[in-house]
């Protein structure tokens, strides 16, 4: 069983692997036109809402933390302590998507659509596609982080029901621990997302 | 060696540039030559010599470490000693002396388009004067190309939104042919330019007025040499055939209908309105695609052009 | 461990089991539904067989429709500039995506692996299953968009042309990133079960070199292929909303696509490469009947070799529009990623040093690797040399060399692999004389078809080009009359290959005297390979202990 557990955790581990690679070549991406375009970049970066990114860290962090607990408590035997905290983190979760969503709806509202879609007015240097780049890279990257949360919301929901019905124990915890691992990741990314597009003046 | 050269090379060796990069080029064939001889004879001598036998034992021989730092030490030396030579003669490519002429190359699918420091234009045919220094400076107006000189041995892409350069020096007298080296499309391996070293005499006169070339040909023959060397030919055919432009044969003195529903005679004015402002009037049923040839057509040219179109009946 | 060989056509020491992995279910279902990975590893063989005989197929279209400069076949005009450029793309997207890139980690590992480390199966079966089904979708998708209009880009897909060209680019890029995820899988798996699943007794250094090689591709894979992933899906995204990223016009920048596309395709020839290798080193000392020489040094170059193939990409961009500097130190890395490929090739070769040699077909195809990946990794040092590229890249000289490398090496080593193990996988032997024959006429066809086409790039002919000058007519004509060769030796391969099941003699446990693990299950193997858990109980392959009788 052990070795099973093991297995499956390098398993995850290297699952991991290609998702950092995947989102680093983005933020390479994302570097190089920054340095294509530096004032458009700056001036794109002022129009995100520095409230929802700061707000939205604080929630992952506090998912990432009742992961752990979720984690903790599987391991200990408490289903119902586990089955809560995995809720709690699919909350937590919900809220990042609805604090994004708004977001998205508001800077749509102002033209800031991504591609040959971005109609903003306004900008400093009209014409240049450093806008609608800029905000292509950030509806791209913040958008497959969301994908990666959906996905983690599913994924600790379908462990919710599961840790209630008492599937889980000292004895088997994988799935938990697997999945608690993955959320970790998307918290990373989103750690790294954070100052790269909002706090940048 | 030299019949070896021409087998492995180019012919012709263009440049000081050229000569260096055979060099380089026969250093590595013999140094490849003699490690793979070093390892297939005893390969070969190994599986004659050591065949199988019954009975015979084979010694536990696991590793010799004298043996394999010696064989990776010296080809990496050898490596080493190749990458010094291999950046010295790039340098010679890459950076420029300081006194250069500059030609801007403009590449689109599927020709060639120079310009040269007094303003004068060329389609597909490029004249340097020999033993200048000779700096490309170059860009796309489509996707990627790259203009290749194999007699000069060097290339280099072409890519749209910049510019790229290089510098060579061309030291004999000749024609060469110039390919494009970075696939664009259907007409990739048609995108030829003719690269003309010429003396420093015939140079200036070829800049006055496009060579004389022209006196030794009918006006038809020379019109008919633009279509193939200009371009035209990739969009236009002379066989009646539709294609990305209406075809040639027979068109001339006869009405055509333009995309604006009205309908004018081919004459000697439209086809040079058509040749300088194409989309001033486009045939119906094509797309206002043509490229304009103002300044890339020398009147000598252009009547050679009218001339050929007239005698496609 | 004392043994005394009595291989050649007599059976072995112990009655073959009358259900094997073969027989012990029947139906399709049975199959469709497997998570056994010797019968995975089977499916695999024949879905990447079919792929390598598609893109075969557009090989010799490329070559036939090179033959004369008109275009002709008996007289008439049958290839057009447009159908030529959708012959070498689909060749090449095809080639390395469906074919090599899974051919030998997803078939001949995926059975051979496991049972390597004495294990029963590998550590995530059922991720293999739907890694095969990956690559199954990935495969309809390529050739559906092959019906609907196919690729006219290269495989290389170079912006702008591939974000504003006509055709299928979208479905296209979208098969290889679902193939990308399908190699993804089978690499974590060989990882995983490397690292968790060897059999008691059995430390890194005591696991088959073979190991060692697929392990080092899993690496690679996990690494690079997202990458290649994620720059599809900005090509699709730039092609269909314009971003701005890759496409000029817009803003963005074709050789950041170049970039990006290198970042994971050079890694990805080492994907193809390494399994090649590995096969190479576990063929070699077995018809040398001697320890191959220098384990460890070839342990470290598979692995030093995945490293160093992630810091190499740039010589791809030489002449792209990349700085000076970038390519200085390029040519330095890639000078350096030459070494280890140098270093296995010695210890092959002092491996043979009194060695007891015999020259079945897989030896033959091993030797022929010898020879042909010894001039494609030394027509490389033209490339790393930075002054030389210049003229030569872009030119068949290049085309040339990576054939030398992908097929002389990935693909020689692969037949090899495919006849060593052929009686383990399927309880029997192929013809002996049909297998030297095709091999003779692989070899021969190859280096025709290839060898001819370093001369036309050194004089300056260029990749990609439908039309050529007279000058160079002679050698395309040889060129393409040394793929009916190759071809015709392949072809006969498949029929004496497929023929041998149905009247090849049954084959023993060890045919060829091997001293790995998965040679002292039966051929073919129970379902769940071992009778008992193997125990590694000596050296790896040491040959100490045994005496051939007769051959």
């Amino acid at each position: 069983m052990e070795q099973q557990f093991d297995t499956s955790k390098i398993g995850m581990w290297l699952f991991l692997a290609t998702e950092v690679l995947t989102f680093g070549a983005l933020f390479a991406g994302f570097g190089l036109m920054q340095n294509k375009y530096p004032q458009e970049f700056v001036e794109a970066h002022e129009k995100l809402k520095r409230w929802a990114g700061s707000t939205n860290t604080v929630v992952l962090l506090v998912s990432s933390f009742t992961a752990v607990m979720a984690v903790l408590m599987a391991r200990t035997n408490q289903a119902k302590k586990c089955a809560m905290y995995l809720w709690l983190t699919v909350g937590c979760a919900g809220i990042f998507m609805c604090i994004k969503a708004y977001e998205y709806t508001s800077d749509f509202e102002e033209g800031l659509y991504p591609a040959k879609y971005y109609s903003h007015v306004g900008d400093l240097i009209p014409g240049s596609h450093g806008y609608a780049t800029f905000f292509s890279f950030y509806f791209m990257m913040t958008g497959l982080h969301g994908l990666h949360v959906l996905i983690g919301m599913g994924l600790m929901s379908w462990l919710a029901i599961r840790a209630s019905r008492g599937e889980f124990s000292d004895k088997y915890y994988t799935p938990v621990d697997l999945v608690a691992l993955f959320w970790h990741l998307v918290d990373l990314i989103w750690i790294y997302l954070f100052p790269l597009y909002y706090l940048i003046t | 060696m030299e019949w070896l050269r021409r087998l492995l090379l180019p012919v012709d060796q263009g440049s000081e540039f050229a000569k260096h990069i055979d060099v380089m080029y026969m250093a590595i064939f013999w140094l490849s030559v003699v490690m793979f001889l070093g390892l297939m004879i005893p390969m070969c001598w190994f599986a004659w010599r050591y065949r199988f036998k019954a009975g015979r034992v084979t010694p536990h021989q696991t590793h010799n470490t004298t043996m394999e730092l010696v064989w990776t030490v010296i080809p990496l030396l050898l490596c080493v000693g190749l990458f010094f030579w291999g950046i010295i003669g790039y340098m010679e490519f890459a950076v420029g002396p300081g006194e250069s002429m500059e030609i801007q190359v403009t590449a689109k699918q599927w020709l060639w388009q120079f310009e040269f420091p007094d303003g004068t234009r060329a389609v597909n045919e490029l004249h340097v004067p020999v033993n200048k220094s000779i700096h490309l400076v170059m860009t796309s107006e489509d996707v990627l190309h790259d203009f290749y000189i194999p007699d000069m041995r060097v290339k280099r892409d072409i890519v749209p939104g910049r510019y790229t350069e290089y510098w060579f020096t061309p030291t004999t007298v000749g024609e060469h042919v110039s390919t494009c080296a970075e696939y664009c499309g259907k007409g990739h391996s048609d995108m030829k330019a003719k690269v003309f070293v010429d003396t420093p005499e015939a140079f200036a006169k070829w800049m006055e007025t496009g060579g004389d070339e022209w006196m030794r040909h009918t006006p038809e023959e020379w019109g008919r040499i633009q279509y193939e060397q200009k371009g035209c030919q990739s969009c236009h055919n002379v066989d009646g055939t539709k294609s990305k432009g209406p075809s040639w044969k027979g068109i001339f003195g006869k009405p055509v209908k333009l995309t604006n529903g009205t309908t004018v005679e081919v004459d000697e004015a439209y086809l040079r309105e058509s040749m300088m402002q194409p989309g001033a009037k486009v045939v119906e049923g094509f797309e206002n695609i043509m490229p304009t040839f103002q300044g890339l057509l020398r009147e000598n040219e252009i009547r050679g052009l009218v001339a050929y179109i007239k005698s496609l009946q | 461990m004392e043994h005394t060989l009595t291989s050649g056509a007599v059976l072995g020491d112990r009655p073959r089991p009358v259900k094997n992995y073969l027989n012990e279910t029947t139906g399709i279902w049975s199959w469709m539904s497997t998570v056994d990975h010797k019968r995975i590893g089977i499916m695999y063989l024949c879905a990447v067989c079919f792929a390598f005989l598609l893109g075969g197929i557009f090989a010799l279209l490329v070559r036939l429709s090179l033959l004369n400069p008109q275009h002709t076949l008996f007289g008439k005009v049958w290839v057009t500039a447009e159908m030529y450029n959708r012959f070498f793309t689909l060749h090449g997207a095809i080639m390395v995506f469906l074919f090599i890139i899974p051919a030998i980690p997803a078939s001949l590992a995926n059975f051979v692996l496991p049972m390597m480390l004495g294990a029963k199966d590998v550590a995530f079966p059922r991720i293999n299953l739907m890694s095969f089904y990956l690559w199954c979708i990935g495969a309809i998708m390529a050739i559906g968009s092959m019906v609907i209009g196919a690729v006219d880009t290269g495989w290389t897909f170079y912006t702008p042309y591939s974000t504003t060209t006509d055709g299928a680019v979208g479905l296209m890029t979208m098969a290889v990133f679902i193939l990308g995820f399908s190699s993804i899988f089978t690499g974590l798996n060989f990882i995983a079960t490397v690292h968790k699943l060897r059999a008691p007794g059995m430390g890194w250094f005591d696991m088959p070199l073979f190991v060692w090689g697929i392990y080092a591709t899993g690496v690679i894979q996990i690494l690079a292929t997202p990458v290649l992933a994620i720059t599809l899906v900005l090509l699709l995204i730039e092609r269909v909303f314009q971003i701005g990223i890759f496409d000029s016009r817009i803003g963005g920048d074709p050789v950041l696509f170049q970039h990006f596309f290198w970042f994971y395709s050079h890694p990805a020839v080492y994907i193809m490469i390494l399994p090649g290798m590995a096969i190479i080193s576990e063929i070699i000392p077995t018809f040398s009947r001697k320890t191959i020489f220098g384990y460890r040094a070839i342990a470290y170059s598979s692995v030093s070799l995945a490293l160093l193939s992630f810091i190499v990409w740039g010589h791809h961009l030489f002449v792209a529009g990349e700085s000076d500097l970038a390519n200085v130190v390029f040519s330095a890395l890639t000078f350096l990623v030459a070494i280890p490929s140098g270093v296995k090739m010695f210890n092959w070769l002092t491996t043979m040093y009194k060695g007891n040699i015999s020259f079945e077909t897989p030896m033959l195809y091993a030797l022929s690797f010898l020879f042909l990946f010894a001039i494609g990794g030394l027509t490389g040092i033209f490339f790393s040399t930075l002054a030389v590229d210049i003229h030569l890249t872009d030119t068949y000289f290049v085309v040339a060399h990576f054939h030398y490398v992908m097929m002389g090496g990935t693909v020689i080593a692969f037949l090899g692999g495919l006849h060593y193990w052929w009686p383990k996988m399927t309880g029997h032997m192929y013809s002996e004389k049909w297998g030297r024959i095709a091999c003779a006429l692989v070899f021969i066809g190859f280096n025709m078809t290839f060898g001819s086409q370093f001369l036309m790039g050194g004089q300056g002919m260029p990749r990609r080009y439908f039309n050529y000058l007279d000058q160079f007519q002679p050698i395309h004509a040889f060129s393409t009359y040394g793929s009916w060769v190759l071809g015709s030796g392949l072809f006969l391969t498949a029929i004496y290959l497929l023929a041998s099941l149905k009247t090849g003699p049954l084959a023993p446990d060890n045919p060829w005297g091997g001293t790995t693990m998965e040679w002292e299950s039966s051929s073919p193997p129970v379902v769940h390979n071992f009778e008992e858990q193997p125990v590694f109980e000596h050296e790896p392959y040491d040959y100490r202990h045994r005496t051939v009788t007769h051959v």
